[in-house]
């Protein structure tokens, strides 16, 4: 059994390399973009039926949630977009490398003399490149967020404090750990679960891997859930006025 | 003791050890909260979010380790 830390590659775009997370993360971005497309294809009804009411249920206890940590709701709706897309798009991608094909579908070659299977599909947050980018994408918007709202010279004050400059700096080195914690965060518990999985079905292939499988789609809306809501934090942490 | 060996020692260890501490924090941030949960049932909508952001937190020091470990054992 052969068990890859890194995303491995499939072939090259021009300069580019396209990774089998690649692949992956297109299918859960055609997969968001199939469900908006469904909506707007029926119209959005003001009394909602079917899938616009499970999507209106996803979304009012997602912004009533976002209220509880801004207390603001005009905050909640400028930060929805953001702290939403991160939730549906790690949601989409972690259930989607649970299905048959993910990992088990690919190319046989040879690496280091050995057999091996490269997987065409591969979870999209088990491969850290991933997950660092959705992190540095949260930490860039959280500066981003705070210069907009409250103003470059406030915002500026968080990080270069004149009164105590250990605390500035100590504010600069804890985003750069944010960093690291997310994207390693997401990518443990992803990059595990398959491990997880692989082990298990190599050693009891029949029902024994169900619940294990439970596990894994419980795990990925968690950390879904964890990802989008500290980011939101993070967001409310920036525009507070500092008191 | 040859390689292998202090691989496979390095990455048992380090997820039996570093798996110790975060679920003794998660222990003690759970507790806490149902203590205040059933001093006071009405504040469990406002504990819950918070305390579930407090536990991942501590849960990732435990995906370091863990990551670690796999790295020990895969790489």
């Amino acid at each position: 059994m052969h068990i890859s830390l890194a995303a491995e590659k499939l072939f090259n775009i021009g300069p580019l390399p396209v990774t089998n997370t690649l692949l992956a993360s297109w299918i859960s971005v055609v997969v968001l973009l199939g469900l908006v497309w469904s909506l707007k294809r029926k119209g959005i009804k003001s009394v909602p039926k079917g899938l616009q009411n499970i999507v209106e249920f996803i979304f009012e206890t997602w912004l009533n949630l976002m209220d509880g940590v801004t207390h603001d709701r005009k905050k909640s709706i400028r930060f929805f977009p953001w702290v939403v897309t991160i939730f549906l798009f790690v949601v989409t991608s972690n259930w989607l490398g649970l299905l048959p094909g993910f990992g088990t579908i690919g190319f046989n070659e040879i690496k280091e003399g050995k057999h091996v299977l490269v997987p065409l599909f591969r979870t999209v947050n088990s491969d850290l490149n991933v997950t660092l980018a959705l992190a540095l994408i949260s930490v860039i918007m959280v500066q981003v967020f705070g210069i907009i709202t409250i103003g470059i010279v406030k915002y500026s004050k968080r990080f270069i404090n004149l009164k105590n400059p250990i605390i500035g700096l100590l504010e600069g080195i804890d985003q750069l750990a944010t960093i690291v914690s997310f994207s390693f965060r997401l990518f443990g518990n992803v990059f595990a679960g398959e491990v997880l999985l692989v082990i298990i079905a190599s050693l009891v292939p029949f029902v024994v891997p169900l619940p294990f499988y439970f596990l894994e789609m419980f795990v990925g809306v968690i950390q879904a859930f964890i990802f989008a809501i500290l980011s939101l934090v993070f967001f409310e942490v920036a525009t507070m006025e500092h008191h | 003791m040859e390689t292998e060996a202090v691989k496979m020692w390095a990455a048992a260890l380090t997820i039996a050890i570093g798996g110790f501490a975060p679920a003794l924090a998660i222990g003690k941030l759970a507790a806490k909260a149902m203590e205040s949960i059933g001093r006071n049932p009405e504040s469990a909508g406002k504990i819950q979010v918070p305390m579930l952001i407090a536990i991942a937190f501590a849960e990732a020091i435990a995906i370091y380790a863990l990551v670690v470990a796999l790295i020990i054992k895969f790489v």
